[in-house]
């Protein structure tokens, strides 16, 4: 492994502010064919050039992007292991059908009858996920997995008021991620933190002690963010349901069990699917994503508006006529972009590939588990599914912490995994391969573990102080907070 | 599950892994079938069928059932059109696209290991920087999901800088699918929303603006340019605002509107957020969009959502990297500032990409041809008789026009002629029936808002009959 950061023109690209120069033109306009106005607008409503603004050709443009594109590592180029983001093959059928132009120039607000195609579209996507949740309605409004949190405890918010009493708590696991506590809190609830026990799940007789009349709902992720399921699931919805709350699950783990067993036979009232994850839509460096919720029928009635229907004649509508509903949750008709390319997927897919998903996705996990196993620690040995969470126990003699190994791991071409997360394992390292991983790239990613555990042993230092071959090397987090730099500046 | 496809035997396109190395795979965990993999979900939960979905398709299939889906769409494809409303077709570039399609932007995620994720790192402060420019405001953020949500985090940024104060006051002006979204975000927190109507001129009703405000009023949010097209006077709304002490929250959802209008920084607003769609994203019904919020230093660390800041390396070498992430869900869990994790990072590019290339000149320019075309077509409207221009207050590229006739019928006239002839204002709000809202951007050419101006007379003539 060399250990040299040679300075390359890729990693030392200026910022497109200082390519700046005078007179410089990126774009050109046809001409002006109408008459100018000068009195158009009274000049105190106009601004004058906006100082700094850059002025670069379009061969700047390219050349600075494709250079700063060369400074990202990508699934495309290989495993990226993040464990809970699901970074899987991204079809570029998909991408091609997006951007289909009756598609993609289709305005938002325009009226039903000119926009029959997007509706059946949406109409069969929420079909799609009716079938693989196992219930009966599906919102495709929330663009995010935490968009969906909040929609769904939203729902279970104004259902529970219907009652008379909205409630208190959710019922949060400490496993899991954050966005649940936020998200609920938004809703306007109090979070109560549940234990996971040894074997990393939520304790049967805990949550039964935990499920008040002043418990609105349990979030629980499945399976959870150890990659275990809790198998006691069914139970957990009898707990629940028998004293009036609901059973609302973080689906963000759908790829692991997905046409294997669906949330709606688990006794689950709500669910929300990052589509980006299970439905392969690109991550895109952090978006966009969707996050259709599927609800049980207690919760129909609080669906935001407006919902796709079917008419007896076969055309298809948006439905305003929702009394109950708690409201749209976003301007328009969500990221339908995002759901066209994930309808796109599902076919793709099909009945057998939607399941082989899953299996592959467990498979592969299990095979990097058993392979890593003995030189890494598992805090936690209960089977697991799509992922596998191991920690820098064995490593910390050594003096060598998970942040050093994700770091190493960069020196070997691969995107290091989810670190410190969960919060239930110290120095947590959360591997996920997802299906879409060949065995010689799992291989490849297993060798260079074990490469770097044998480091640890023989040469520490060079894993604290990786990586070495990256763009830069490690940075100073502490001085961008104390003192941030959040613009660049003319000097 | 015998009756169940073997997935050793099956091979999928997307799935390398199936047969040798299954079995391989298989023998190193120690266990005999996948199945077995799955012995922790009980069995009375699991599916003991397919699911009952369409598919596998090739490709091939797949284009023939989504294009033809696509071919029922009534779109600007073939059709012109005037629809604006928070979603406007401007000039793409051709390289933006291209650029996007760039495996290392389109198949990575958030970049939090900065070592590997220095591309969309510099791009996010770029992008942050492009929106302070453009704004007039100190601090931006990596971006939110569109111009509705940002708003709603405006608003609670707004109510967690007062202690016990509960109302924000809306112009209702402000795009009516955004306050509905605030409505529904807000409504357990307690948050009271007051809507403020608008007067005679399109533009906000100051005098009641000043009714509504009081010393429990903790922002004052409007839009500018406004759902009817109306530039606001942001002084005389600061001034209101100021004497309730509320934080002033400007709304834009046309942001090319920034190319030549004063910036609602400059007249002392603390927050601005609205839409990006406008830097050349397309349409596609709706999303993806890209929110963008801009604040006040002294607000920063009060922002929700990701911040790029600037560093070093242990080389001393210039680098970027997330900052301030104390603020957010991951780090705070229930006591967050918003509830966010995954944004519009890709549509934040591509934002950022159009602004770099169109630049300071070309900025200037998009807005200029938006305005003198808009003022073109309204003039000529206008002019045919028994259409008036309901608000007489300032405009960008949007403006109403009101005939005696309902909007709808003069639409769907407008429809056989090949033309998507504007937003039935009525369908918004009630007692507009007769109303319709126009967008114009630099794609019209004069011989199409001629066109319009011909269609538009023939319609109200046969209206007439």
């Amino acid at each position: 492994m060399s250990e040299s950061n040679e300075t390359t023109p890729q990693n030392r690209e200026g910022l497109i502010f200082e390519h700046s120069k005078k007179g410089r033109r990126g774009y050109r306009l046809p001409a002006l064919d109408v008459p100018e106005q000068n009195d158009a607008l009274p000049q105190s409503l106009l601004r004058g050039e906006i100082s700094d603004e850059v002025e670069v050709s379009e061969v700047d443009v390219i050349r600075h992007f494709t250079r700063l594109s060369k400074m990202n590592v990508s699934i495309d180029a290989g495993l990226y292991p993040l464990g809970s983001c699901t970074m899987k093959h991204n079809p570029r059928l998909n991408e091609e059908i997006a951007r289909v132009p009756g598609f993609a120039l289709s305005h938002p607000l325009q009226a039903e009858h000119q926009v029959q195609g997007n509706l059946e579209l949406l109409w069969n996507l929420e079909q799609t996920l009716k079938e693989i949740f196992g219930l009966p309605r599906v919102t495709l409004q929330p663009v995010a997995g935490a968009h969906g949190e909040l929609t769904g405890i939203l729902m279970v918010h104004k259902a529970l008021a219907k009652t008379g009493n909205a409630r208190k708590y959710i019922l949060i696991p400490d496993s899991a991620h954050g966005t649940n506590p936020a998200s609920a809190h938004f809703a306007g609830y109090e979070i109560k933190e549940l234990k996971s026990n040894a074997r990393g799940v939520v304790d049967i007789d805990v949550l039964a002690q935990a499920v008040t009349e002043d418990v609105a709902a349990l979030m629980i992720t499945v399976p959870n963010t150890l990659g275990v399921f809790e198998s006691d699931i069914r139970k957990m919805a009898d707990i629940l349901h028998a004293k009036g709350a609901y059973l609302y699950c973080d689906g963000a783990n759908l790829n692991s069990f997905v046409g294997v067993a669906r949330p709606g036979d688990m006794g689950i009232d709500v669910i929300h699917s990052n589509l980006h994850k299970t439905f392969s839509t690109p991550h895109g460096g952090g978006g966009p994503g969707a996050g259709p919720v599927g609800v049980s029928q207690a919760l129909v009635p609080y669906l935001p508006t407006p919902t796709i229907e079917r008419r007896e004649d076969g055309t298809f509508y948006l439905d305003d006529s929702h009394p109950d509903s708690i409201g749209r949750v976003r301007a328009f008709n969500g990221n339908f972009g995002v759901l066209v390319r994930a309808l796109t997927y599902m076919r793709s897919m099909g009945p057998d590939g939607m399941r082989r998903i899953a299996q592959l996705a467990v498979l592969n996990a299990n095979y990097i588990r058993a392979r890593l196993k003995g030189a890494y620690h598992l805090p936690y040995d209960a089977p697991s599914l799509h992922e596998v969470v191991f920690s820098d126990k064995n490593q910390l003699p050594h003096d060598v912490h998970t942040l050093d190994i994700a770091k190493r791991l960069m020196d070997y071409g691969f995107h290091p995994p989810t670190i410190y997360f969960p919060l239930i394992v110290a120095g947590a390292l959360m591997i996920e391969p997802t299906e879409s991983e060949p065995k010689e790239e799992l291989d490849a990613f297993c060798d260079a573990m074990l490469a770097i555990a044998k480091e640890v042993e023989e040469r520490p230092e060079l894993v604290r102080s990786a990586p070495h071959t990256t763009p830069v090397r490690r940075l100073d987090e502490a001085r961008a907070a104390r003192q941030p730099v959040l613009r660049w500046t003319k000097k | 599950m015998t009756n169940l496809p073997d997935p050793l035997n099956t091979q999928h396109r997307y799935i390398p892994n199936a047969g040798e190395d299954v079995r391989e795979m298989l023998a190193v965990v120690g266990v005999d079938s996948i199945d077995r993999l799955f012995d922790s979900i009980p069995a009375d939960v699991k599916l003991d069928r397919l699911l009952d979905v369409p598919g596998p398709w090739s490709e091939i299939e797949s284009r023939r059932w989504f294009r033809a889906l696509a071919a029922r769409n009534v779109t600007a494809v073939d059709h012109i059109s005037f629809l604006g409303g928070g979603a406007y077709a401007h000039y793409q570039p051709a390289c933006i696209d291209q650029l996007l399609l760039r495996a290392e932007f389109l198949t990575s995620y958030t970049p939090y290991q900065p070592e590997v994720s220095q591309g969309t790192l510099q791009s996010i402060f770029e992008y942050q920087t492009h929106q302070c420019m453009l704004t007039g405001l100190d601090v931006a953020n990596a971006s939110m999901y569109d111009g509705s949500t940002a708003l709603v985090e405006a608003v609670l940024l707004a109510e967690r800088l007062t202690k016990n104060r509960t109302k924000v006051v809306v112009a209702k002006s402000v795009h009516p699918e955004y306050i509905s979204t605030l409505r529904t975000y807000i409504q357990n927190l307690g948050i009271e929303v007051v809507e403020v109507p608008w007067g005679a001129d399109g533009r906000i009703d100051t005098e009641a603006l000043r009714q509504a405000c009081d010393a429990n009023t903790f922002a004052v949010a409007v839009q500018s340019p406004n759902f009817l097209g109306v530039i606001e006077d942001y002084d005389s709304i600061a001034e209101v605002a100021n004497g309730a002490g509320a934080t002033k929250i400007a709304v834009v959802a046309e942001a090319t509107s920034f190319g030549i209008l004063t910036p609602p920084g400059s007249h002392g607003f603390d927050i601005c957020v609205g839409e990006g769609q406008a830097w050349g994203v397309a349409t596609q019904y709706g999303g993806p969009y890209v929110g963008f919020m801009v604040v006040r230093d002294a607000l920063k660390r009060h922002m929700p959502g990701r911040l790029v800041g600037e560093t070093v390396d242990v080389d001393g070498k210039r680098a970027y990297v997330l900052t301030l992430a104390t603020r957010e869900q991951h780090i705070r869990r229930g006591k967050a500032t918003s509830n966010i994790c995954t944004n519009e990072a890709l549509i934040a590019l591509a934002a950022n990409m159009y602004l770099s290339l169109m630049g300071k000149e070309g900025l200037r320019e998009v807005g200029e041809q938006c305005l003198h075309k808009a003022a073109y077509l309204r003039q000529r409207l206008s002019a045919i008789a028994s259409v008036v221009l309901p608000f007489g207050g300032p405009v960008y590229n949007e403006f109403v026009i009101r005939t005696p006739f309902a909007a709808k019928e003069i639409l769907a006239d407008l429809e056989h002629s090949k033309i998507l002839g504007g937003l039935p204002l009525g369908d918004f709000y009630e007692g507009h029936e007769n109303d319709i809202l126009l967008a114009v951007t630099e794609l019209h050419t004069k011989e199409q808002l001629d066109q319009l101006v011909a269609a538009f007379s023939a319609a109200i003539s046969r209206e007439r009959r």
